[in-house]
């Protein structure tokens, strides 16, 4: 009797409330996967239907055939990968300088980074856009990868600097009595044992890549075109083949969505430490 | 020996150059451009007006009645998300506190929407708010909520409401995911000195919950405060800023002033004007991290 009443109450207070929040959080995946293989006359009638009669991959072989979306999830991985690659490679060293050495200005040029990662995008819209078409690489992969820059460099150096600090020093010194440069020391010892904190901070990197909307809509859009903008594309001005742009969503969520699973320990530990200890 | 003290002293700005030098160049000097901008008639299509105008742009804001508009709905936006996220953040963390069986899955479930690309929760939203097939008119006409189907992001009364939710939705993970780290941080033991003094489950939450999570809570709301009145892209994607100027908020209206007016002057004024409504809060929460982060010591 008292068992089967603990039973009630935990499905009352926690089961079926977790249930809510867990559909409302993958409801509107559930209904563009729907609306993905309903096909787009059906659509086009209107009304809501939650199980199409005649579902089909159609709105997913257009996608590829007729939009070229091959072409967007090429263009995206490029800039994700470039971004990933030039946000780590600037933002390890600095991170690492950060965590192990005590100079003048240390503060304030860390303190400086979290700043800047606060300031409002619109801020730096314009003057990229001048800087980009005076340099010609306006339309490029590379007017992406510096914009994104302005922002994973900040934020990575600063998650970085945590997972660095959390590396006991005395493997540093450990490296150098054994005969390792101070250089050699940060890349034989130091950043091998970060590679998890690393790893998941060059993915973060990517996925913002992957997601960004506002800098790719303005420095891009003719001969690169990132997934986001391409998908915004196909909202026409009065018809909205919904079928094609919700099977372009689910394909482009995907890989994010999984790769954010193999991190999200690791990116979550990293978020959060700082806030806890506040 | 000497030689390799001089060399330690430079090495940590070595390692720092890249970043100093990367940063500078696309993010300060931008900015400084950006301000100076603001005191420019700078309109790409009219070059014969450009020129320094002072503060005209900026008395011109506060003439504009768009501009207004865009104010208030900023204030609305920030206000409204925030409150609703931190809401629904905190009832998940209190949830996933608990010990179940599927705390895992549920927990990982509850993260996707934070992954998920703004363009594509603004799409999905948008599909779900149609007036003509929307699945939150079906839903609620079939709970008897509303009567007929409601084209939500078409009225001025309900559009900014409608993306306000759509962007509560993409964010409130990361309040849970906060909150929670809060909670699994508080020592057990004074839950259980609480239980032996008699105390009820209002107390244990107001006395010692609450009062632990609180720092916590505050920096997160101060994040997700600076993030929430930067955000643009979904508005944008959503309503565009419209019926009208419903949904403006002032990062929109820079935008759509910049890129679709090709007036950077005004546009930059606008910008200047956010980043220093926002200048208080980042100087709290910087002052927070200063007195809190072992890394700045």
């Amino acid at each position: 009797m008292k068992r089967s009443s603990h039973a009630m109450r935990s499905l009352f207070l926690i089961h079926l409330p977790v249930l809510l929040i867990v559909l409302f959080a993958i409801g509107p995946y559930i209904w563009s996967l729907i609306s993905s293989i309903t096909p787009e006359g059906a659509i086009a009638r209107g009304g809501v239907r939650y199980f199409p009669e005649e579902p089909t991959l159609e709105n997913y072989r257009r996608l590829f055939a007729r939009i070229h979306f091959a072409d967007n999830i090429f263009d995206s991985m490029v800039v994700a990968t470039l971004s990933m690659l030039f946000g780590l490679s600037v933002s390890v060293p600095a991170s690492y300088s950060f965590s192990r050495f005590r100079f003048r200005g240390r503060r304030v040029l860390l303190l400086q980074f979290l700043v800047i990662n606060m300031f409002p995008v619109v801020l730096l819209l314009i003057p990229l856009f001048v800087i980009m078409s005076r340099t010609g690489l306006m339309d490029t992969y590379f007017a992406l990868v510096f914009a994104y820059a302005t922002f994973t460099i900040p934020f990575s150096t600063w998650m970085m600097t945590s997972f660095f600090n959390a590396i006991p020093r005395e493997l540093d010194e450990q490296a150098q009595i054994d005969g390792c440069t101070q250089l050699a020391a940060m890349m034989r010892v130091i950043v091998p044992i970060a590679m998890p904190g690393i790893t998941a901070t060059g993915i973060y990197i990517f996925i913002t890549g992957w997601n960004e909307f506002v800098f790719a809509s303005v420095l891009t859009g003719s001969r690169v075109t990132t997934i986001p903008i391409a998908l915004q594309n196909m909202v026409g001005e009065f018809q909205i083949a919904w079928g094609l742009l919700t099977a372009g969503g689910v394909i482009s969520a995907i890989p994010v969505i999984v790769l954010f699973f193999f991190v999200q320990k690791q990116l979550i530990s990293g978020m959060t430490a700082g806030a806890v200890k506040g | 020996m000497k030689r390799s003290g001089h060399r330690a002293n430079l090495y940590p700005y070595a390692l720092l150059s890249p970043a100093m030098l990367a940063t500078v160049c696309i993010v300060l000097i931008p900015m400084l451009y950006t301000v100076s901008l603001s005191f420019m008639n700078h309109v790409l299509w009219r070059p014969q007006d450009m020129g320094f105008v002072g503060l005209a742009n900026y008395a011109r804001a506060l003439q504009d009645e768009v501009f207004a508009i865009s104010f208030r709905n900023t204030i609305t936006w920030v206000a409204g998300v925030i409150g609703l996220q931190l809401i629904l953040g905190f009832a998940t963390a209190l949830l996933l506190n608990r010990d179940f069986w599927w705390r895992g899955l549920a927990r990982s479930l509850i993260l996707i929407p934070w992954v998920t690309p703004s363009v594509i929760t603004a799409l999905m939203w948008r599909w779900m708010y149609d007036g003509n097939s929307g699945v939150i008119n079906d839903i609620l006409v079939r709970l008897g909520v509303i009567e007929r189907y409601i084209p939500w992001l078409a009225l001025s009364e309900t559009s900014l409401p409608a993306v306000m939710i759509a962007l509560m939705w993409q964010g409130f993970p990361f309040f849970a995911v906060m909150i929670l780290a809060g909670l699994q941080a508080i020592p057990t033991d004074l839950y259980e000195v609480a239980d032996v003094d008699g105390a009820n489950i209002f107390q244990k939450f107001f006395r010692i919950t609450l009062p632990m999570i609180t720092p916590i809570l505050f920096t997160t709301i101060l994040l997700r405060t600076i993030w929430v009145a930067n955000s643009l892209d979904i508005i944008f994607i959503m309503t565009g800023g419209g019926p009208g100027y419903a949904s403006y908020t002032l990062p929109l209206f820079a935008y759509i002033r910049a890129y679709q007016g090709l007036d950077f002057g005004y546009a930059s004024t606008i910008a200047v004007y956010l980043t220093l409504l926002l200048v208080t809060i980042v100087a709290v929460y910087v002052v927070r991290v200063l007195r809190s982060e072992d890394a700045m010591r």
